[in-house]
């Protein structure tokens, strides 16, 4: 049957499919509805998951890495303010090894209090050891917390994902959403290090001087080895689900001249700006990044590139555009643009094309030359 | 690409027909978005939704600024907010009115939304729906078919009144 949902709902859906053992959230806007659909399954008993309504976001990482640590899936979801006050067990629940899926509903810090779509929240997260997705359609927020759970999961990886979607502008948009049935898709899971509560174990004492660094080095190689896997993983979905995404979703790149890279919901609104251009006579592509962690090596070679940044690091610059900078090892047009939500047009991103400055940064809205 | 605005004021279900509008869209076999623009809303203030509808998949996410299409559920948004601003030059206007109302300019039809709904006895919490309605209005001018106008209704709602309403509203509107 053809469905409509929210990119919240589709999230839900997602998880009702996977139906992880244990789920512990606390709602915050825009994540709310994720929370309120996933208590809806558990009550309706579509979702046979133990539901934890716990007391804060610090909580609910907590309990997810405890579950986790018994070999079981485990889910949560928050926002912005949420995802920052859960900071400490993030960075746990990766250094532990623990496989948790986590949607992450992208929104502002405050203040100025602002519920609405940014990336910072997550780019505050980056360095935890967190694999980091950003969808930007229904279906994709749909498909992608599918494939999270697999590519967290698998032995090579064991690391946990968080899948971003934008805050309201994907978050409460109703788009066409086709469910699956996973079937084997997803393995069952295997823990090497779980611990069995009838013989219990502990992990996390004191790791000397001469042991730490193997730990975060062991991080690193999982990441690296990541990349197999989430293109194995793609490449299987698309086989089997007939929907294909990738490290970034390309659009009219071979012949450009100039490329806009953006992530989200912006990264879509781009083709639509790309369109215009090409009509124009202008030769601009749009590389919407999907996988920031682990940040994957751009085919960007001899092209002017204009990023759009959706965050700043202050005193430094666009997240993305100084990774992309400095992998690329060449200058920038970097675009700070939606910030808290800011409007964003395809006739917007068409002007940061058409008027780029390669080696400069423009904030949208603040300066008024565009 | 058609672009919908829907004016309403809160609790009144513009968010719900803009979802029920793009559902009928979809089974009519098209591509269809809808989304709420999400401020401070409360019951009662006047909030906005948008609905786009295509042949090709949608992506556009920021708000529609030249609608081809306004819907206005509550004539009393009027008052505070300009319904017509950005609207094509001979645009489309549905509103919810007893009696024909001109705008000058533009495509003006009508449907008595609210007495449909009160005749149905289709009140909720001392306010009558308008959002299943509404539906069998906008298949009478032919931005969806009735036919997936009900469907949409019965994937939504179980009370049958509620496509009785909609068929009443397709029934009685003069195209």
């Amino acid at each position: 049957m053809k469905k409509i949902a929210t990119g919240n709902k589709a999230v839900a859906e997602a998880v009702k499919q996977i139906q992880p053992a244990v789920i512990a959230a606390y709602p915050i806007t825009p994540q709310t509805e994720i929370v309120e659909q996933i208590a809806e399954f558990v009550s309706s008993g579509e979702l046979k998951s133990r539901y934890i309504p716990v007391e804060s976001e610090h909580s609910a990482m907590a309990a997810c890495i405890g579950a986790s640590i018994t070999g079981v899936r485990t889910f949560t979801a928050t926002s912005s303010h949420g995802l920052l006050y859960m900071h400490e067990m993030t960075n746990w629940a990766a250094g532990a090894r623990l496989p948790v899926v986590m949607a992450n509903v992208n929104r502002s810090i405050g203040p100025g209090w602002n519920i609405w779509a940014e990336h910072t929240d997550a780019m505050q997260e980056r360095d935890t050891g967190w694999l980091q997705v950003y969808v930007s359609t229904v279906q994709e927020a749909y498909d992608t917390t599918l494939m999270a759970f697999r590519i967290a999961e698998h032995n090579d990886v064991l690391l946990p994902v968080m899948v971003n979607l934008d805050g309201f502008s994907l978050s409460h948009i109703m788009q066409p959403l086709d469910t699956v049935e996973t079937g084997d898709f997803l393995p069952p899971m295997y823990l090497p290090h779980a611990i069995d509560p009838k013989n219990p174990a502990g992990y996390g004492g004191l790791t000397g001087p001469e042991q730490h660094f193997k730990f975060r080095w062991d991080i690193e190689r999982s990441m690296r080895d990541s990349v197999k896997i989430i293109d194995e993983t793609e490449k299987d979905f698309a086989n089997r689900f007939g929907r294909k995404y990738g490290f970034t979703e390309d659009y009219q790149c071979d012949d450009a001249d100039v490329v806009i890279v953006s992530m989200g919901t912006l990264g879509k609104e781009a083709e639509v700006a790309i369109d215009m251009l090409r009509r124009e006579g202008v030769r601009a592509g749009s590389m919407r990044l999907r996988w920031l962690r682990p940040f994957p090596k751009l085919n960007l070679k001899g092209k002017e590139i204009v990023v759009i940044d959706r965050d700043y690091s202050f005193g430094f610059g666009g997240v993305l555009a100084k990774s992309i900078q400095a992998q690329q090892k060449t200058d920038v047009f970097s675009v700070i643009a939606g910030l808290g939500g800011q409007e964003v047009t395809y006739e917007d991103i068409a002007d940061f094309i058409r008027k780029r400055r390669i080696g400069e940064e423009f904030w949208f809205g603040v300066n008024d030359h565009v | 690409m058609f672009e919908i605005r829907i004016h309403s004021r809160g609790g009144q279900g513009g968010v719900t027909a803009a979802r029920l509008l793009a559902l009928s869209a979809i089974h009519d076999g098209k591509y269809a978005t809808a989304c709420p623009f999400y401020g401070a809303e409360r019951r009662g203030a006047p909030i906005v939704s948008f609905v786009r509808i295509d042949d090709n998949p949608i992506r556009i996410y920021s708000q529609i600024k030249k609608p081809d299409m306004v819907v206005v559920l509550d004539a009393s948004v009027m008052d505070v907010v300009d319904v017509l601003n950005g609207l094509k030059k001979g645009g489309k206007v549905l509103i919810n009115s007893a009696h024909p109302r001109e705008f000058a300019g533009f495509s003006s039809s009508h449907a008595d939304l609210t007495g449909i709904a009160l005749r149905e006895n289709l009140v909720v919490a001392g306010s009558p729906i308008l959002n299943t309605p509404v539906l069998g209005a906008l298949a009478k001018m032919g931005i969806i078919s009735v036919d997936s106008a009900k469907k949409s209704i019965r994937e939504m709602f179980t009370d049958e009144r509620n496509v009785k309403a909609a068929e009443t509203a397709y029934r009685e509107m003069s195209a």
